[in-house]
């Protein structure tokens, strides 16, 4: 929970920003007798660029090998994957097929497939265009060839650093949301961070302020990077277009992105995008008409049938890239500072690897690490996905509480027992886009028509009088 | 539970079905609606005008909705409120997806999840308005955008008061009531939008929203873009989200773009039919209405499962989809009583609308040529001819269908393979509003040829 009192404690570890980057440091940091802070502008975790990407876990069979993000990606796709069965957060393995268009296309394949290997994701399999229209019938035509990843995933991005923030705040972390680091001074001492509610001391600090975390790394001298933000915009399809496909289609990559993708969602819906687009401002999340034009030009070649479907939302994300290819993340042994930056695109499927090497670097730079006794427990988290049971369905839980038979949410079947027990959590919403992110309440096909008042109703009854109704 | 007719929806149409149904001796009628109360979309709209065709009195939204519950429930029909219908148990005879001849559904409650057997299901489960990201209006996502469902739902049965400027985008009946809703919750409505040449509701509507409220309604103006405000977060910041500054508007004849500075933005009209249950069940979907497609008797494609309402032609008024329920409950008793003479005689108890017209020996009760609306008519209800059972009249006696341009004097032509069957009398086109066509051409289908058209040359 926020606070509102001055901070006297110092921390030993304060991490700056509660991103899917930011909440897997904490978490890890958790593991280890450590008093930690995780310090957001944002009254909620997960709101940047960790709401707003393409929910994909993945391999990382086409990183650059040998970069950091390669090494760090294979093994944090790894790692997550069982922690999101463990936390139930949703994820189904989908795998990919990287479709080729043209002969240029189809002759990059064994290329991609050698670099694959080269990142230790063996896998990978070249499929013929009889066989690639076999697995997809309803791929568009003029499809030559693919190549198949079987290991490649669709996971729910909000849950994740929801998951993260739960564990670290279980064993004790102090989350400090709606809270702005605008300085950090180095004295002798703790480093003093200059936040928006008062100062807040902390022996280390980590940046993992994605989109801010070039500002950040110049309160602690570093002119190593500047964060040039790339907004992708995507179209979420009704989930009657789940039908069309098996697996995620990806584009073979051009030179900037990895191209317009049209991938299945845990939720049952169909995502095209993402765009990739240099923009100036850093909070511009705003869709366009020639962004939304452009990729409904490209699922139309892509998955024809896809123009038949409605759009349930529209949205834009901004990725924090910087004017390297790599990761920026680097550990300042002098000023007791690791930074974790240049995540640009595939933090969510990285964030783990990531916090384990940021930990180690933290330790090698002398950050004492005791493991605690008895090692905090993976939250088990409100199951989203459309994959496994819901509470609606389920007779026995309806039967114990009736809440659960109460929907409230038509279109993606949420219950009013689902949205107590989210304002009752350990991290309660404090708003409606919240509450969306923990129970795809006003997600669906109506995008409030029939249940924006009902679920606005029951947000306020369970979040209590001391909210001001 | 097993019941002799489910109807999905406790709207107008669901209603109206399940009175007729239980007036006509269709046995267990079960209504099972997911909102808290009955009677759909009236329940929150407060405007007056509701009941002149099917209970020959006005009244509003509210008290005809209480009328319609109040007279399924007089006649014996059983109504549960709260009761979600979540999808098709599909039987192992129900080949191609669709449901087999004994008709299981899954339902979710407070009172549990269960599985309710009927040898009909009618499926009256409306429309809704399509949402801003369906529209692919680009922007921002700030708060304060809405259809008129959210509206209406916030301001009549919430509370709610709405200060500040709102727009209301569209200019066809819905249009107006979203305009009085936001007018009645206190806010200042700055106008109408509609990239219509003209609006499309009555010039009395029009008129009195200038005279009573000063709201002018701008035509040939596009939406174009939504702006969040830039000092809140959302935009320009992280965290909550943000309120909505305005819109960008433009001519759609110059070009010419201006910001309309506004607290709230109101997408009304532009409806689609909520057709999940009908799509789970792989029933045969129309293009235009893009609802089930469905004959004079308003059957669909699937044995047993018929549909009404705004569900087959989105959106009508309330009354003429009462009057569509009471139509598809006289087929559906119809059907009932011919599947219990035929179990009577030691056939299985599939019901199906021309279990009687097939028993006569004319032509085949499964041929069923499709009805099309050709540009620049949209849609068409119904649109499946049964050979079999052309002696039926769809609701009302009558065709309805949708235009997409306004055209003052034009004459409807019925095609089959080239063929004219009819030449409807001058009408008039205006997008939203509905065109009749008579249904005196029925009998002049060659039940052997192929798709009909309706045009409007």
């Amino acid at each position: 929970m926020p606070r509102t009192g001055p901070e006297t404690v110092i921390y030993d570890v304060a991490v700056i920003g509660a991103g899917v980057v930011g909440t897997a440091i904490a978490r890890t940091l958790a593991r280890y007798e450590l008093g930690c802070a995780l310090i957001d502008a944002s009254p909620d975790v997960g709101t940047g660029t960790s709401k707003a990407n393409t929910a994909i876990l993945h391999t990382g069979f086409d990183a650059k090998p040998g970069s950091l993000e390669s090494r760090l990606l294979a093994r944090g796709s790894v790692l997550l994957r069982d922690y999101a069965a463990a936390a139930g957060i949703p994820v189904e393995r989908t795998g990919a097929l990287l479709v080729a268009w043209t002969a240029g296309q189809l002759a990059a394949l064994p290329g991609i497939a050698q670099n694959a290997r080269k990142n230790g994701y063996l896998a990978v399999r070249e499929l013929g265009a009889a066989a690639l229209y076999e697995r997809e019938p309803r791929l568009g035509p003029g499809a030559l060839g693919a190549l198949e990843i079987p290991d490649e995933s669709v996971i729910c991005p909000w849950t994740t650093p929801l998951a993260f923030a739960a564990e670290a705040a279980g064993a004790g972390a102090r989350l400090l949301l709606d809270t702005k680091v605008t300085g950090a001074e180095h004295a002798d001492g703790p480093c003093v961070l200059a936040t928006t509610r008062g100062p807040v001391r902390s022996r280390w600090v980590v940046n993992a302020a994605g989109l801010g975390s070039d500002v950040v790394d110049r309160m602690f001298g570093g002119d190593g990077f500047t964060i040039r933000p790339r907004r992708g915009e995507l179209i979420v399809f009704d989930k009657f277009a789940r039908r069309l496909l098996r697996s995620i289609l990806l584009p073979v990559p051009a030179a900037r992105t990895k191209g317009v993708l049209v991938a299945p969602t845990v939720y049952g819906n169909v995502l095209l995008g993402p765009t990739a687009e240099d923009v100036g401002d850093r909070g511009d999340v705003a869709t366009t008409a020639a962004g939304l034009g452009s990729l409904l030009g490209a699922g139309r070649r892509i998955l024809p049938e896809l123009a038949a479907e409605e759009v349930t939302a529209t949205y834009a994300g901004l990725r924090a890239a910087t004017e390297h290819s790599d990761y920026q993340i680097h550990v300042d042994a002098g000023r007791r500072y690791a930074c974790a930056a240049g995540i640009r695109s595939t933090g969510l499927s990285a964030s783990l690897g990531i916090a384990e090497h940021v930990v180690c670097g933290l330790a090698e730079a002398g950050l004492p690490l005791r493991p605690r006794a008895v090692p905090p427990a993976i939250p088990v988290m409100p199951y989203i996905g459309e994959a496994g049971p819901r509470p609606y369905r389920d007779a026995e839980r309806i039967a114990a509480d009736p809440a659960y038979g109460e929907i409230a949410c038509h279109c993606e079947r949420v219950t009013r027992g689902e949205i107590r027990d989210a304002l009752a959590g350990p991290l309660p919403p404090t708003d409606l886009d919240g509450l969306r992110r923990r129970t795809r309440a006003l997600n669906g096909r109506c995008q409030g028509f029939y249940c924006a008042a009902t679920v606005s109703r029951l947000f306020a009854e369970f979040r209590g009088p001391r909210h001001g109704g | 539970m097993e019941v002799d007719v489910l109807v999905v929806g406790a709207g107008p149409a669901g209603l109206s079905a399940a009175a007729e149904l239980r007036r006509l001796g269709a046995g267990r009628v079960l209504v099972a609606d997911r909102e808290a109360a009955p009677g759909g979309v009236p329940r929150h709209s407060w405007h007056t005008g509701y009941g002149l065709r099917d209970l020959r009195r006005i009244m509003t939204g509210p008290a005809y909705a209480r009328a319609l519950a109040a007279a399924a429930a007089a006649a014996g029909a059983r109504i549960r409120p709260g009761t979600t219908v979540t999808g098709w148990e599909l039987g192992e005879s129900g080949a191609g997806g669709a449901p087999g001849p004994r008709l299981a559904l899954t339902m979710t409650s407070a009172c549990g999840a269960e599985t309710v057997h009927a040898a009909a299901v009618l499926l009256a489960t409306g429309c809704r308005e399509r949402p801003r990201a369906a529209r692919l209006v680009p922007g921002d996502r700030p708060a304060g955008v809405m259809t008129t469902g959210e509206l209406q739902q916030r301001v009549y049965l919430n509370g709610e008061r709405l200060a500040g400027r709102a727009l209301v985008v569209g200019a066809e009946h819905v249009s107006f009531s979203a305009m009085t809703t936001l007018a009645h919750a206190g806010a200042d409505v700055v106008a109408l939008v509609t990239s219509s040449a003209r609006q499309q509701s009555y010039a009395a509507f029009r008129l009195a929203a200038a005279a009573r409220w000063r709201v002018p309604v701008w035509t040939s103006t596009a939406v174009r873009r939504i702006d969040a405000r830039a000092d809140g977060a959302g935009r320009g910041g992280p965290g909550a989200r943000a309120r909505l500054a305005g819109v960008q508007v433009a001519d759609c004849r110059t070009g010419a773009a201006r910001f309309v500075q506004c607290d709230w933005v109101v997408f009304t009209g532009d409806w689609i039919p909520d057709h999940e249950l009908a799509r789970a069940a792989g029933l045969d979907i129309d293009p235009g209405t893009r609802g089930p497609a469905i004959d004079a008797a308003l059957a669909t494609s699937a044995p047993g499962v018929f549909a009404a309402g705004n569900l087959v032609h989105a959106a009508e008024t309330a009354d003429v989809a009462a009057l569509s329920g009471r139509h598809a409950a006289r087929s559906i008793a119809a059907a009932l009583r011919a599947a219990r003479r035929s179990a009577g005689a030691g056939e299985g108890a599939v019901p199906d609308a021309d279990a009687s017209a097939a028993a006569g020996g004319g032509p085949e009760p499964g041929v069923r040529i499709p009805v099309r609306a050709e540009p620049p008519l949209l849609w068409i209800s119904p649109n499946v001819i049964r050979p079999a059972a052309r002696e039926t009249l769809p609701p009302r006696g009558r065709f309805v269908l949708r235009a997409g341009e306004f055209r003052r004097l034009a004459r409807l032509e019925v095609r089959q393979d080239g063929r004219l069957l009819a030449r409807s009398r001058p009408v008039r086109l205006i997008p939203a509003r509905p065109v009749h066509l008579g249904a005196g051409w029925l009998p002049r289908v060659d039940p052997s040829g192929g798709p009909v058209s309706v045009f409007a040359p």
